[in-house]
């Protein structure tokens, strides 16, 4: 280091030149693989999914292998006999996400307007926090709360078993409640002051304001809600499993559907897993839904990006 | 009907409907709180459970879920706040940077069942690690990434540009301005993220089931290469697998997790109150 | 018009174009040298490029993304944009204070030290004595000498600017470039502000732009007149502002516009 001499001198600009030729190594050293490690993280992201992708292939393409399609698709799912048909558990799957939907869209959408366009300030600091906590509660606790308190109930209540496909729903409505509701309301108050003031302007009242101008308006957002909210219930594993019954059959069709046992593709992974062989063909199988779920909400993910676009969140760089 | 009737009408039932969603969400927890409270003692938190797991406390999993909670924290942490600064400070409007975006959507998006799957063949499997807490705390670590990568953007987003200009002005370089103005700033948002993000790990179950639970051990675990057993996964145990199994051990077990993740939660809003409240903008 | 002075330039801006990413011409084809030890004032409207010029001197254009300039400005006879020139040295030598006042967070000391310890200073003395100094050149040491670890943002909006001004003079810089820096601030503050640049052109170029043509007519020994991106004078204060050459000048020096 120059002497203290020529610091007080000739001041700092002269010790550290204009040009780089003579700039201490080490600290440029030392910046740069910093920044190297954080463009790693960056696209770690990228690799971890991608990653993820090709591990589940790797175990669980031999089953789509040595499974002929036609069975794959059959009707039964009979690990023990070595029959692999997925419908069953497709099938599940789809039956407790349509009725979780069918629930939570009208209630989660109600409460996105309410806490949007009608709740007060102070109630509406007190209820998003509540509906957080709602999202902050396990799903193994939900779950546990519908095997020992919710399904009994429905049993009482007429149904031959508690453990169904309602239960199911219910329990999945009330998880994806949060989601749907939060994305709701971001998309409710995208809507731009100027829409609302115009129609109250002309005699509106706020209920016609809200389904004839606000809704409309945000309509993108909205199915981008119900999509993400999709998403949420397809991919639940711990609560759909516990009350859900565990049949792996297709339920019989008719007003009944939705109060029999059923099985879904998660409830088979998370059940199954525990007594395979590794290698064998159950094995490769429980990997193969895997795959099939990735898919399903990679797809709903892509597609709820794509309608939405890249956030427009970006910083004015440079600018005071 | 007029109108202003029907605008009644459906504000009414639009109340009402709120209603519906919220109060159960209360309900819910007091319900657990009034059935769990009775079975929790200081020994419930401190003994392991006896006499096939109908008596006795819940402690080996208590600790297996702090002992993960941590391996998340230390799996997590740096990954997602790098990443985060990576898409705060660095990087432009690309099609990498579009990529990087869709796969942490996609991470938030995978199911919890399938990350379980990954940890096994990539693991416990591949890696040779074995149902471990290193194995289970990697699993958990990945699928915290989103939730700490999107807060901690938001964190680093929302320090005023001013001051990195500022310093820029003052002869700071990229990394020297991010490190000594930026990351200061934007540390307690970080620091929500990253508890809430450990909130939500601490309750997961599906990860965990082949990458690190274990139905009962009868020692604690002595290293990361070591099986334990986790809250969440004792409550599926207890409430499905094990006969005669008193309820309200059950209760109390749910209740305790409950708490750990509201507590965490509540934490991390805590310190998102304060940090709006103290900051310098 | 006399774009070129008789004595070599500290900044020498040659033909200098600069675009926004959305198209728009900031600057177009700019030719000025600024002389050493001198207040020079860009002036003019406002989306004039005055404050766009003044950033393409420390290079702060650099961080606006998908920005691209034309042409070349040398500092000491050399480019600004050369391969080999350390912009964070760059900076420290042409020196700017911006419009609002911006302090950092923590104390004073902290504010003025940031840019020393930077850059590799370490010795308490040497610190102590570049804090003394820089306040006191900003007269700003009498006002907070008792009180350096306290919080900066504490401090009103005029003692906040001379802070940044103090901060950018405890790097000794060569240039300082001063953006408006007395807009918020009351008649009080501005004059001691103008003094302070008064006593300081000695030792440092100072490139500034004004509030007003009154403030520019005050302190400029020589100005520049910027209109839309284009230089429409250049000339020595006196001169400039009471016998204009150009109708536009005339114009805006006695307010028909702008």
């Amino acid at each position: 280091m120059p002497s203290a001499r020529s610091e007080t001198r000739q001041g700092v600009t002269m010790m550290t030149p204009l040009t780089a030729r003579r700039r201490v190594g080490w600290q440029r050293i030392g910046e740069f693989i910093i920044e190297r490690l954080i463009w790693i993280a960056g696209i770690s992201t990228i690799v971890l999914v991608a990653l993820i992708f090709i591990f589940l292939l790797r175990e669980g393409l031999p089953a789509f292998v040595s499974v002929p399609l036609s069975e794959l698709f059959g009707p039964r799912w009979y690990p023990i006999e070595n029959i692999f048909g997925l419908w069953p558990l497709l099938f599940g799957s789809l039956l407790v996400t349509f009725g979780a939907i069918v629930i939570a869209v009208p209630l989660g959408l109600t409460t996105a307007i309410y806490l949007g366009e009608i709740a007060p300030q102070g109630q509406r600091e007190i209820l998003k926090p509540l509906i957080e906590m709602l999202a902050g509660i396990p799903s193994i606790v939900l779950g546990f709360l519908g095997w020992v308190a919710l399904a009994p109930l429905i049993q009482r209540l007429g149904a031959p078993t508690g453990l169904t496909a309602f239960t199911g729903s219910l329990l999945l409505a009330y998880m994806s409640l949060p989601t749907i509701i939060s994305i709701s309301e971001d998309a409710l108050y995208a809507v731009p002051k100027e829409y609302r003031d115009g129609a109250l302007a002309l005699g509106a009242t706020q209920w016609q304001t809200i389904w004839r101008v606000v809704l409309p308006a945000a309509r993108s957002g909205l199915v981008i809600a119900v999509m993400l909210g999709i998403g949420r219930a397809i991919g639940e594993t711990m609560a759909v499993m516990m009350v859900t019954g565990n049949a792996a059959n297709v339920p019989a069709l008719g007003s009944g559907i939705m109060f029999q046992p059923v099985r879904t593709m998660t409830a088979t992974i998370a059940a199954e897993m525990g007594e395979v062989a590794q290698g064998s063909q159950h094995y490769h199988m429980l990997f193969g839904i895997g795959i099939v779920l990735f898919i399903i909400t990679f797809a709903i993910n892509s597609l709820a990006t794509r309608i939405v676009g890249q956030p427009v969140n970006r910083r004015r760089r440079g600018q005071l | 009907m007029t109108r202003q009737q029907m605008n009644k009408i459906a504000v009414g039932v639009i109340t009402a409907v709120a209603a519906l969603v919220v109060i159960p969400t209360v309900l819910v927890i007091v319900y657990i709180f009034v059935q769990g409270i009775g079975a929790i003692s200081w020994e419930f938190l401190t003994q392991p459970p006896t006499n096939g797991m109908t008596e006795g406390g819940i402690m080996p999993a208590l600790l297996g879920t702090v002992y993960l909670t941590f391996g998340t924290a230390i799996v997590s942490m740096p990954l997602a706040i790098g990443a985060a600064i990576y898409l705060a400070e660095y990087a432009g409007d690309t099609w990498l940077t579009r990529m990087v975006r869709l796969a942490i959507v996609n991470l938030a998006g995978i199911p919890s069942i399938v990350y379980g799957l990954f940890g096994l063949g990539a693991f416990v499997l591949t890696m040779r690690l074995g149902t471990s807490i290193i194995a289970g705390s990697l699993t958990l670590g990945i699928m915290t990434l989103p939730v700490v990568i999107s807060t901690a953007e938001e964190a680093l987003l929302a320090v005023p540009e001013r001051f990195r200009v500022t310093s820029y002005s003052l002869g700071a370089t990229r990394w020297q301005t991010i490190w000594h103005q930026v990351l200061p700033q934007a540390l307690p948002g970080i620091l929500t993220g990253v508890i809430l993000g450990l909130g939500r790990a601490a309750g997961e179950t599906a990860p965990l089931l082949f990458t690190v639970a274990a139905f009962y051990l009868p020692d604690l675990p002595k290293s990361i290469f070591d099986q334990t057993m986790a809250l969440p996964y004792h409550l599926y145990v207890i409430s499905t697998q094990v006969p005669n199994m008193p309820l309200d051990i059950q209760y109390g077990t749910a209740l305790v997790l409950l708490m750990i993740v509201l507590a965490l939660t509540l934490v991390a809003t805590i310190v998102r109150t304060r940090m709006r409240r103290r900051r310098e903008w | 018009m006399t774009v070129h002075t008789a004595v070599k330039p500290k900044i020498a801006v040659r033909n200098v174009s600069f675009t926004y990413e959305d198209g728009t011409r900031a600057l177009k084809n700019i030719t000025l040298d600024i002389p050493p030890n001198e207040i020079f004032v860009l002036f003019g409207p406002s989306r004039a490029g005055k404050t766009t010029l003044l950033r393409l001197f420390n290079r702060l254009s650099d961080l606006i993304e998908g920005a691209r300039h034309e042409g070349d400005v040398l500092f000491n006879d050399k480019s600004v944009f050369d391969e080999d020139v350390e912009i964070a040295s760059l900076r420290r030598r042409i020196s700017m204070v911006f419009a609002l006042p911006t302090p950092l967070p923590g104390s004073i000391w902290d504010n003025l030290t940031y840019g020393l310890k930077l850059a590799g200073v370490r010795n308490e003395a040497v610190l102590e004595e570049r804090v003394t100094e820089s306040l006191q050149q900003a007269a700003l040491w009498d006002e907070v000498k008792d009180r350096l670890n306290s919080s900066a943002s504490a401090l009103s909006g005029g003692q906040q600017q001379r802070l940044c001004l103090a901060r950018s003079l405890a790097l000794r810089p060569e240039v300082i470039l001063l953006d408006n820096p007395t807009s918020g601030l009351d008649p009080l503050s501005t004059g001691i502000v103008e003094d302070s640049l008064a006593e300081l052109k000695q030792q440092y170029t100072i490139v500034m732009v004004p509030h007003s043509v009154q403030q520019a007519a005050r302190i400029a020994d020589r100005a520049a007149f910027l209109l839309d991106g284009e230089l429409i004078e250049v000339g020595d204060g006196g001169e400039l502002f009471t016998n204009p050459k150009d109708q536009r000048t005339e114009d805006y020096v006695t307010g028909r516009f702008g």
